[in-house]
């Protein structure tokens, strides 16, 4: 991990805990074609994710958790607020390579070997071959792919693919992992393994984790905070934090009060569905009859 | 070189495998080429055809062996044409093509008229290079054959340059690369199929570009005259032959084409069926 001592948290002022801070952010997308269509995708969202925390955004489609994400990889720029990632303004942590991205598509080159997808990043940033190659291969052992460092993306399974993305998302050592929906195209029984596999990297490695999922079980298997959002304007509308025991496994899922936390999660969002869903949809409805 | 560390534990085995599967898929069209020979040569016999309406194949391999030096250099002459059109019009259609797709701004303003172009007869054009470069200039028919290819090559190159995988695009904003790493480690590899496709329609393209431009007048030594002559004397073996040449040149420019797309793009989904298969 980053070896500078000011990204330990030992410093007094409570604000250089947050890795990232969001402050009254507001995102508008403008629809385009006649009679613009003005949609409201986030709205004042205030939220501060601390060193090492694991926070998953859940909420109903629509709800601008995954434009969120975006923000804060600044893939997709504020209306207003600010976004502040490992004290730089997010912009600058893209550039500095403050964190790493996981999508729901693992996005691995076919031209590329496994190895060398991973060593992506780092080419990048102009590493020498030497390095590339062997914290390429580390980030492999770490993800359990050693032995397919030589293959082709396609020879690999969806969740062997996307075990290689979290591989390269990790090459730079990044502060922050950002994942969107990393697990939502694989089936029920890869999905539970991947997510140990993934709290498992996590207390290794010791970075804080940014995860969207619209999957109740798993944002309350992974997280130490979940986040819950309501649709359009896309809002927080709770948040649960997660008291399980740090170290979570198979029969984390058994335990009672993991279920009083699954049920807290959804009623969360029955709640905050029932606040907008009915007249989002007929809002919907009515908008894309004037496209 | 990578196909060989590619998959399983059997790769001994596979690649004998492979090598019978490929022998096979070549022999049945073998068969066929030389049965529907057989069956032409047989036709022309039994239905008593004139020479000058369709010849036997027999008659026209006769022809060709006859008159090989002369078909030879003039296939040589041609192929020359055709090989300096290709360079000409696919080199200018990259370049241009990798133009058009970095600016967008120019794409969108001459992306609606080079495909215009394309649909003009570029064909028509034939006697005018001739007038414009000399008759007996290699050149003028250089420069149809590179019209012909021209446009495929640089609509294909400006098209998969900029039909990118969007997710690939934002991995790589998110990684912070910069423009020209974005062309080299993404828009290229994901353009090469496109231009590999344009590549072989050129191959064709220049070939009949080339054909075309000699029969407006060219040197008696090059293919197309060759072929105009001999059709004009009734002696229509020798133009037979002649056109047996500028198919083999045709065809072959374009194994070439795969060949090379093959060594450029191993990874391509159209070259691992054979290996999964295994």
């Amino acid at each position: 991990m980053s070896e500078q001592p000011t990204d330990r948290p030992t410093s007094p002022r409570p604000s250089d805990d947050a890795v990232v801070e969001l402050t009254s952010v507001s995102k508008v997308f403008w629809g385009t074609g006649r009679g613009a269509v003005r949609v409201e995708a986030l709205s004042h969202i205030d939220l501060s994710i601390r060193r090492g925390e694991f926070v998953s955004l859940i909420g109903p489609s629509g709800c601008g958790k995954s434009t969120l994400l975006r923000i804060v990889g600044d893939l997709i720029g504020v209306s207003d607020g600010t976004v502040m990632v490992n004290g730089k303004f997010a912009r600058a942590a893209r550039i500095g390579r403050e964190y790493g991205m996981v999508f729901q598509a693992p996005v691995l080159f076919d031209w590329r070997t496994v190895q060398r997808n991973v060593e992506l990043p780092l080419e990048i940033v102009g590493r020498p071959r030497a390095e590339r190659e062997a914290k390429a291969r580390q980030m492999l052992e770490l993800v359990e792919l050693g032995d397919f460092a030589g293959h082709h993306p396609w020879q690999l399974s969806g969740g062997m693919q996307q075990r290689a993305a979290i591989a390269r998302a990790l090459v730079l050592d990044p502060a922050i992992l950002l994942m969107d929906e990393p697990f939502g195209a694989l089936d029920e029984m890869t999905r539970e393994r991947m997510n140990l596999e993934l709290l498992r990297i996590w207390e290794r490695t010791g970075t804080t984790v940014v995860f969207v999922t619209h999957s109740i079980p798993e944002a309350v298997f992974l997280s130490t905070r979940v986040v819950v959002m309501s649709a359009r304007p896309g809002r927080i509308t709770k948040v649960v934090p997660i008291d399980l025991p740090r170290h979570r496994d198979v029969e984390t899922r058994e335990t009672e009060r993991y279920f009083e936390l699954v049920t807290e999660v959804r009623e969360a969002l029955r709640g905050s569905e029932g606040e907008s869903g009915a007249t989002e949809a007929a809002r919907r409805v009515a908008a894309e009859g004037l496209a | 070189m990578t196909a060989a560390s590619a998959p399983g534990s059997d790769a001994g085995r596979s690649t004998g495998l492979d090598a019978a599967r490929t022998v096979r898929g070549w022999l049945l069209p073998l068969g066929i080429f030389i049965g529907a020979l057989a069956v032409w040569d047989v036709l022309v016999r039994v239905l008593g055809l004139p020479q000058f309406i369709l010849p036997a194949p027999s008659k026209i391999a006769a022809s060709w062996l006859a008159n090989l030096p002369e078909l030879w250099a003039s296939t040589t002459y041609t192929l020359a044409e055709v090989l300096g059109g290709l360079l000409i019009g696919c080199g200018g259609g990259i370049v241009v093509g990798v133009i058009t797709a970095r600016w967008v701004g120019l794409r969108e303003s001459l992306l609606p008229f080079a495909v215009a172009v394309n649909s003009i007869p570029i064909i028509a054009f034939a006697p005018l290079f001739n007038n414009w470069f000399g008759l007996d200039n290699q050149l003028s028919k250089a420069m149809v054959a590179a019209m012909l290819c021209f446009f495929p090559v640089m609509i294909n190159t400006a098209r998969g340059l900029s039909h990118v995988d969007p997710a690939a695009l934002e991995l790589m904003r998110a990684a912070a690369a910069s423009d020209w790493q974005i062309f080299r480690s993404v828009r290229v590899p994901s353009a090469l199929p496109f231009v590999f496709t344009a590549l072989k329609v050129a191959t064709t393209m220049a070939t009949i570009g080339a054909i075309i431009g000699e029969y407006f007048g060219a040197p008696s030594l090059s293919i197309g005259q060759y072929i105009v002559r001999y059709a004009a004397f009734l002696n229509l073996e020798r133009s037979w032959a002649a056109i047996a040449f500028a198919c083999a040149i045709g065809i072959g420019l374009y194994l070439v084409v795969v060949l090379v797309e093959r060594l450029v793009m191993p990874w391509h989904a159209t070259f691992r069926v054979i290996a999964d298969g295994g």
